[in-house]
C-alpha cells in the first residue's frame, strides 16, 4: 500500500509539472480573510490588486496573470497553511500572495519554503515573517519600522519623556519595545507603560492613569477599526490636551475611518506611517483618482497600497525573469528592486528581502473643514530595525 | 432493536451484544475514509483537517450527545492539547506519538480538575461555566506570549516522521493517514465505551439526572469520568492539528471553534457516534466549496444549511436517515 501511495503521489507530481509547463499563464494564489472581522481590509487589498492589473494590463512577459482567491476567515494558521498547500498542489499556482494577518503569513511561509514558491506578503507586519521562507518578500511595512521611527523622531524633536499605551497582544508588545528602545537610544526616557486588554472598548481608566502622571507625551498603539475612536473620546473626556501633552502613534490610530469617528479630538495627534492618500506626488494623485473611480469615491489606504505595490513587485520580477516562475529566479529578481510607488520611493532589501521605504511623520490638522493627516517631516530609507539588529 | 427480534431472546446480555455488533454500513464507512488517498490526492490536507475536526466532534458528542452536558467552551481542551503538543515538540522532542501523549495528559488533567465544577451544574449554568473556562484559557494563552507565541502563533514546531519513516509531506499523505489512524483508534475506544453499561448509565443521566442515583448509578461520578475522557480525546485532536500544521494559534482556543463544533454535531446528529464524523465532513466540505464560489459569503450558506437541517431533520442528518430507513423497513 505504501509503494502504491508513493507511486500515485509521484504520478500526480509529474502530471503537475507537465501541465505547468504547457500553460502560458502565471497563477497567483491570493490568501486573504475575505469574510469575518478583517473582511474590510481584505476587500481593500483585493481592490489594490485589481487596480494594478487594470492599470498595467493582465499580461506580463507574454504570460497572462490569473488570480485565484481563497478565504481564510480570520487569524487561522491551520486553514491558511492548508489553503496554501492546496493552491500549490491542486491549483498549481506559481506565486503565493496576500496575507493580511501575521499568523497566516507565518503558516503559509512554510509551504513557500517547502515548495520553493515566490511569496509576496502584502500586509502582515511582524518583523520575522520574511525569515521563515527564503522565497518571500514584503511590500507593506514592519511594525518596528514605524514605531521605532516614531520613537527616534520624538527624541530628536524635543520630546524627552514618553508614556506608552499599547494593546496587550503580540504587535502591541512589539510596538512598545521598539518605540522605547528607539526613544532611549536617541536620548529620551520612558516614564511608564501600560498594556490594555485587546478586546476592551473602554479606555477611560487607562487614560486617567496616564493623565495622573502628566507625561510630556503619550505613545499609543491599538489595532485599527473601532478602537481609535474610543481612545480618542477617552482623551477628550479626561481632558488630555494635545497642545500640552503630545499624542504619538502609528498610522492605524488616525486612519481615515478612525478620523471620521474621532472628530476634532484627533487634532494634533502625530503619527508615523507609510502611506496616506493625501501624499503629494503626481503618481499618487493618479493612483487615488483611479482608485476612487472604481470604488464609489472611497480613498485608498495602506491595505490598498500594499496590494498594489505587491503586484508591482510580481510584475517587475516576472519581466526580469522573462516569465520564468520558479521561486529561486523570481526572488532573485525581486531582491534589490527599486521603484517609485504611490507612497514614494521603495526598495526590496537585497539582504533581508524586506521593505525599505520612507516613513512620514504626520499631524492631524483641519484642511478645508476636513481632518487630514498632514505630512510635515519624513525619514528616508528606513529598514526594519529588528533585522538590522540581528546581524 | 429490530422488530424481527423475538422478545424472549432479548436478555440484557444479548441487548448489549447486539449494540456492539459491527454493521455493514459501518464497515463501508471506514473503508470509504480510505478513498481520498486514491480518488482525491489533492484534497488530502483538507481530509486530514476533517479527520481532526471529526475527532473533536466525537469528543463533544460523548458529553453532549450521551451525557447531556452542553458545552460552549470545549475548544479549551482542544487548544490545551494543541499547545501542549506544540510546545512539547518545540522544546523537548519531535516524536509525534509522545507529543500526543503529552497533549492527552495535559487536557485530561485540566478536564478532570474542571469536571468537579461541571458535574455540579446543568443546563444554562453549564453553558456559562464552560464558556467562561474557554475564554479564560484564551486570555491566558494570549498573555503568556513568551511561551505560546501569543497572537503571532507558536512558531518553530518541527515534527519528526511518524514511526521514524513517514515524513509529513506537502500533499498530506502522512498527515491524513496519521489523523485517520488516531481517529479510528479513538473511535473504537468511544464505541466500546458507549456500548458498555457505563454508556447506558450516561444515557440514563441524559434522560433523568436525578433518577439515576436512585437505581445505584451516581450521576456526578459518571459525569466526572466521561468529562475527563472527553477532554482527553479533544486534547488528542488538538495535538494532531498542532503536529500536522506545525503551528498553533490562539484560534484553537477561540469561541468560534467551540461554536463550530457544536454546529457540526447538531448538523450530523448528536448522540449517534457517527453524527460528529458526518457533521464535521459535511460542514468542512460545504465550507470549502462555498468559500471557493464566493469567498465573502460562505457563512451565509452554512447558515442556510443549518436552518434547513434543524427544521426538517430535528435529529440531524443521521437522525433523518435512520427515520427514513425505519419507515422503509416497516413497509
Amino acid at each position: 500500500m505504501k509503494t502504491m501511495l508513493y507511486a500515485s503521489a509521484a504520478a500526480a507530481v509529474l502530471a503537475l509539472v507537465s501541465t505547468a509547463q504547457a500553460q502560458d499563464t502565471v497563477k497567483i494564489g491570493v490568501i486573504l480573510p475575505y469574510s469575518g472581522q478583517f473582511a474590510d481590509g481584505a476587500k481593500q487589498m483585493d481592490a489594490g490588486i485589481k487596480l494594478y492589473m487594470k492599470m498595467n494590463g493582465d499580461t506580463v512577459a507574454g504570460k497572462k496573470i490569473e488570480i485565484i482567491r481563497k478565504d481564510v476567515a480570520g487569524p487561522q494558521p491551520p486553514v491558511a497553511k492548508r489553503l496554501a498547500q492546496e493552491l500549490v498542489v491542486r491549483d498549481n499556482v506559481d506565486i503565493l500572495a496576500g496575507f493580511l494577518l501575521t499568523p497566516n503569513a507565518m503558516a503559509a511561509a512554510d509551504i513557500s519554503a517547502e515548495a520553493k514558491k515566490f511569496m509576496v506578503i502584502m500586509n502582515a507586519a511582524t518583523s520575522i515573517i520574511t525569515t521563515k521562507s527564503n522565497y518571500s518578500v514584503r511590500t507593506s511595512h514592519t511594525l518596528p519600522q514605524v514605531s521605532a521611527t516614531m520613537g527616534a523622531w520624538a527624541a530628536k524633536n524635543g520630546v524627552k519623556k514618553a508614556y506608552t499605551m499599547v494593546s496587550d497582544y503580540g504587535p502591541g508588545h512589539d510596538a512598545e519595545t521598539s518605540f522605547q528602545a528607539a526613544l532611549k537610544s536617541a536620548g529620551g526616557e520612558s516614564v511608564g507603560a501600560v498594556r490594555m486588554a485587546v478586546a476592551n472598548p473602554d479606555f477611560s481608566a487607562y487614560v486617567q492613569r496616564a493623565k495622573d502622571l502628566n507625561p510630556e507625551s503619550i505613545f499609543v498603539f491599538i489595532p485599527g477599526g473601532a478602537q481609535p475612536a474610543a481612545i480618542g473620546k477617552a482623551f477628550a473626556e479626561r481632558g488630555i490636551d494635545s497642545a500640552k501633552t503630545k499624542i504619538l502613534g502609528t498610522g492605524e490610530l488616525t486612519d481615515d475611518s478612525a478620523l471620521v469617528n474621532m472628530g476634532d479630538t484627533a487634532l494634533g495627534i502625530i503619527t508615523a506611517w507609510t502611506y496616506d492618500h493625501n501624499h503629494k506626488s503626481a503618481l499618487n494623485e493618479k493612483f487615488v483618482a483611479e482608485y476612487k473611480k472604481d470604488n464609489n469615491g472611497e480613498n485608498p489606504n495602506f491595505f490598498v497600497a500594499g496590494g498594489y505595490d505587491g503586484m508591482h513587485v510580481i510584475y517587475e520580477a516576472l519581466k526580469k525573469t522573462g516569465g520564468k516562475t520558479d521561486g529561486e529566479a523570481l526572488v532573485n529578481a525581486a531582491k534589490g528592486l527599486k521603484w517609485e510607488a504611490p507612497r514614494g520611493p521603495m526598495m526590496i532589501d537585497p539582504e533581508t528581502r524586506d521593505i525599505v521605504q520612507t516613513i512620514y511623520i504626520r499631524k492631524v490638522e483641519k484642511v478645508g473643514g476636513k481632518l487630514v493627516n498632514v505630512e510635515f517631516d519624513k525619514v528616508e530609507n528606513v529598514k526594519d530595525p529588528v533585522k538590522a539588529a540581528m546581524k | 432493536m429490530t422488530a424481527s427480534d423475538p422478545a424472549a431472546a432479548m436478555t440484557p446480555q444479548t441487548y448489549m451484544q447486539s449494540l456492539s455488533r459491527w454493521r455493514v454500513l459501518e464497515i463501508a464507512f471506514w473503508l470509504a475514509t480510505l478513498l481520498p488517498f486514491w480518488l482525491f490526492p489533492t484534497y488530502l490536507s483538507l481530509a486530514s483537517q476533517i479527520a481532526i475536526t471529526a475527532l473533536f466532534a466525537l469528543s463533544l458528542d460523548l458529553i453532549l450527545g450521551y451525557a447531556g452536558i452542553v458545552s460552549l467552551g470545549h475548544a479549551a481542551f482542544f487548544g490545551l492539547g494543541a499547545y501542549s503538543a506544540g510546545i512539547f515538540t518545540k522544546f523537548v522532542w519531535g516524536e509525534p506519538f509522545s507529543g500526543l501523549l503529552v497533549a492527552a495528559l495535559v487536557a485530561g488533567i485540566v478536564g478532570f480538575a474542571s469536571s468537579f465544577i461541571i458535574s455540579r451544574f446543568r443546563h444554562l449554568t453549564l453553558i456559562m461555566i464552560t464558556l467562561g473556562l474557554g475564554l479564560l484559557l484564551h486570555e491566558a494563552a494570549n498573555s503568556m506570549s513568551w511561551l505560546t507565541g501569543g497572537s503571532d502563533g507558536l512558531q518553530g514546531v518541527s515534527i519528526k516522521p511518524v514511526f521514524g519513516v513517514f515524513k509529513f509531506d506537502l500533499y498530506g499523505y502522512t498527515a491524513y493517514g496519521y489523523a485517520l489512524g488516531i481517529l479510528f483508534l479513538c473511535f473504537l475506544f468511544t464505541r466500546r465505551l458507549i456500548n458498555s453499561p457505563f454508556g447506558l448509565a450516561l444515557r440514563g443521566i441524559r434522560e433523568n439526572f436525578t433518577r439515576m442515583p436512585a437505581i445505584g448509578a451516581d450521576s456526578r461520578a459518571h459525569i466526572r469520568k466521561v468529562y475527563t475522557i472527553s477532554a482527553i480525546i479533544a486534547g488528542i485532536a488538538g495535538g494532531i492539528l498542532a503536529q500536522t500544521t506545525e503551528t498553533v494559534a490562539l484560534e484553537v482556543l477561540s469561541f468560534e471553534r467551540s461554536a463550530d463544533v457544536l454546529v457540526m454535531l447538531v448538523l450530523g446528529g448528536a448522540g449517534r457516534l457517527y453524527g460528529g464524523l458526518i457533521g464535521a465532513g459535511v460542514f468542512m466540505i460545504a465550507r470549502d466549496q462555498f468559500s471557493g464560489i464566493a469567498p465573502q459569503y460562505w457563512y451565509f450558506w452554512i447558515g442556510v444549511l443549518l436552518v434547513v437541517v434543524v427544521m426538517l431533520l430535528p435529529n440531524g442528518i443521521l437522525g433523518g436517515l435512520s427515520k427514513l430507513t425505519a419507515r422503509w423497513r416497516r413497509k
